[in-house]
């Protein structure tokens, strides 16, 4: 089955995904707040740099960033004057990427979703005496929930199937920066296919169920008429 | 009226219009803010909410300032003890009917005196619903929820914003009998936003009548709606309310007699209590005008009264205020019968009520 190398290339795949998502609801969270309630001019602009990642080849934010969390850089080298490492070709440097890379996938569904609320609850529960966070939190939120399922999912998703990124940015350090993807390409390029079939077939599946799991329980919610 | 229960005057400008208004609100009773749309009456009740942060001016209620763009003064919406109802219901559908209840009710402060939630809930018949979830009812379900949800968060005044505007005849029906009660029952005010003339004459007690963002005039129903000066005592619709008690019923022939300042009505026999209250409406087009007293009429309600004013309308119509012992009646009549009669202010007359309504 599945050698050493590989389950640690699907420990680090895992750990960076789900830290990724999770920094990415909370910092994703305020942003597609504001970008579904605003009519500043600044929006679209704001719209278009949070998209920049669906169309720019990844190599091309991964060479930015290499260049931003390496030692000469603006934010490596800032870290590494206050007495830290530079980001570059480590884990911390591989989230920061992925935070980038996959931030379109979650803010834009939830920014669907708060739009798609309207003013009439939040106003309703103005009305009824919740303050700003009281009524973000069991109004909003609740209301949204499905663009927060579709939200998690993508943003796990698309950081699992990170590449060139990853490649840019972090290197191929096994038990440092190696991820499933990494290792794919590795495998095949040693031609070792049956490893390489192992873990490309554990992905496959892996996000297959997780696509049908948000699909389903998306159309149960719309189902209950949430 | 006394130290008013609402002052205010509020300026508020979007592209193309701009709403100017001026009113008080006494501290009970039902004041409808009518005028047709685009008069700016919902705009007005979102402004006394706070839902319009733009809106400028002042606002003061039960002696405490909510709005003073010159003191700076802005209280949000989640601090104004306001209980108001949409015209689209707005329940929160991931909640029960019993948790949209719950949600006003869990938010009033300890301090503040909330009608109980069984009252609310046998007041507005809402015991069967508890359980559903708002895309299981009917719209005149949702509103009467939303109109408990309201009253649960222990409001010191109610807005309904057209609460029946968004329903089918039916559901209307079904619902204003609660509004009724609500009214009868409740001991705070309520702001009552409407186009309906119908709804206003049912409901209100006062009425601020707004045109084109500004206040045409305001002041109590009976004198609203026979103000010859304003829109209301002219239309086709137009029609006076007249304060009548339940005086006596005839079981032989089926009839009611109520009595009001200036004298005894008939109506088709009502299953009502000596003595109760009602409300009757009396179209300006049921009443004709006669110089003598009618005789061998088949028409029963006859009341003397005196022109108190006549206002001629662009064909061939006038329409005449009447004072039948200190309530206001209009009548609607001929140029022609004006002339015939030599009708003017101070002419005795005897108006003929060809047919009445209680209006609740």
């Amino acid at each position: 089955m599945l050698e050493a190398a590989d389950w640690q290339a699907l420990r680090i795949t895992l750990a960076l995904a789900g830290l990724t998502t999770l920094i990415l609801l909370v910092l994703g969270t305020p942003l597609a707040w504001w970008l579904a309630r605003t009519d500043t001019r600044w929006k679209v602009a704001v719209e278009a740099v949070v998209a920049l990642p669906l169309v720019l080849p990844p190599t091309v934010l991964g060479f930015y960033f290499l260049v931003a969390l390496g030692p000469f850089g603006p934010i490596g080298g800032t870290l590494e004057a206050l007495g830290g490492a530079p980001l570059a070709f480590t884990f911390s440097g591989l989230v920061v990427g992925s935070v980038a890379y996959s931030l379109p996938f979650v803010v834009q569904p939830l920014q669907d979703a708060f739009a798609g609320i309207g003013r009439g609850p939040m106003e309703a529960a103005a009305t009824l005496r919740a303050g700003p966070l009281d009524r973000f939190f069991t109004v909003a939120v609740p209301l949204a929930r499905r663009g927060f399922l579709t939200a998690t999912t993508l943003g796990f998703a698309h950081t699992v199937g990170e590449f060139g990124v990853v490649l840019m940015i972090g290197g191929n350090i096994p038990g440092e920066t190696r991820v499933a993807s990494i290792a794919i390409y590795d495998h095949v390029e040693a031609l070792e296919y049956g490893r390489a079939h192992l873990l490309s077939g554990l992905l496959l599946v892996a996000s297959f169920v997780m696509l049908l799991t948000v699909y389903a329980l998306n159309r149960r919610f719309r189902l209950v008429g949430l | 009226m006394t130290t008013p229960f609402l002052r205010t005057r509020l300026r508020l400008e979007h592209p193309g219009f701009t709403l100017d208004a001026a009113f008080e609100v006494p501290d009970t009773g039902v004041t409808a803010l009518f005028g047709p749309s685009g008069s700016g009456k919902t705009t007005l009740l979102r402004c006394i909410a706070g839902l319009e942060r733009e809106a400028d001016g002042f606002l003061e209620v039960n002696g405490e300032c909510w709005q003073d763009r010159h003191a700076g003064r802005f209280v949000p919406p989640h601090r104004r003890p306001v209980g108001y109802v949409f015209q689209e219901a707005n329940l929160f559908p991931h909640r029960t009917v019993a948790g949209n209840l719950r949600y006003g009710a869990d938010r009033v402060a300890t301090t503040d005196e909330a009608p109980g939630r069984d009252e609310v809930v046998a007041l507005l018949g809402l015991g069967p619903l508890l359980r559903h979830r708002p895309h299981q009812l009917s719209g005149g379900q949702r509103q009467r929820v939303a109109l408990g949800r309201a009253l649960l968060a222990a409001p010191r005044m109610l807005l309904l914003d057209e609460p029946l505007a968004a329903l089918d005849r039916a559901s209307r029906a079904e619902i204003l009998p609660y509004l009724e009660r609500l009214r009868d029952e409740l001991a705070i005010p309520a702001l009552y936003v409407s186009h309906n003339q119908a709804e206003v004459t049912r409901l209100a007690d006062r009425v601020v009548l707004l045109e084109e963002g500004g206040v045409r005039g305001s002041g109590p129903l009976a004198e609203m709606t026979t103000r010859l000066d304003l829109p209301l005592a002219r239309n086709a619709e137009a029609e006076a309310v007249v304060d009548a008690a339940v005086a006596e019923h005839d079981p032989v022939y089926d009839l009611t007699y109520l009595a009001f300042s200036g004298g005894r009505l008939a109506v088709a026999g009502q299953d009502l209590p000596r003595g109760n209250r009602v409300r009757v409406s009396v179209h300006a087009r049921d009443v004709s005008l006669a110089l003598d007293p009618p005789e061998r009429s088949s028409i029963l309600n006859v009341v003397p009264a005196t022109v108190t004013g006549l206002e001629p309308d662009d064909g061939a119509g006038v329409a005449v205020r009447l004072d039948a012992g200190g309530t206001p009646i209009l009548a609607r009549i001929t140029r022609k019968s004006r002339d015939l009669l030599g009708l003017e202010p101070g002419t005795a007359v005897y108006a003929q009520i060809k047919s009445l309504a209680l209006a609740g």
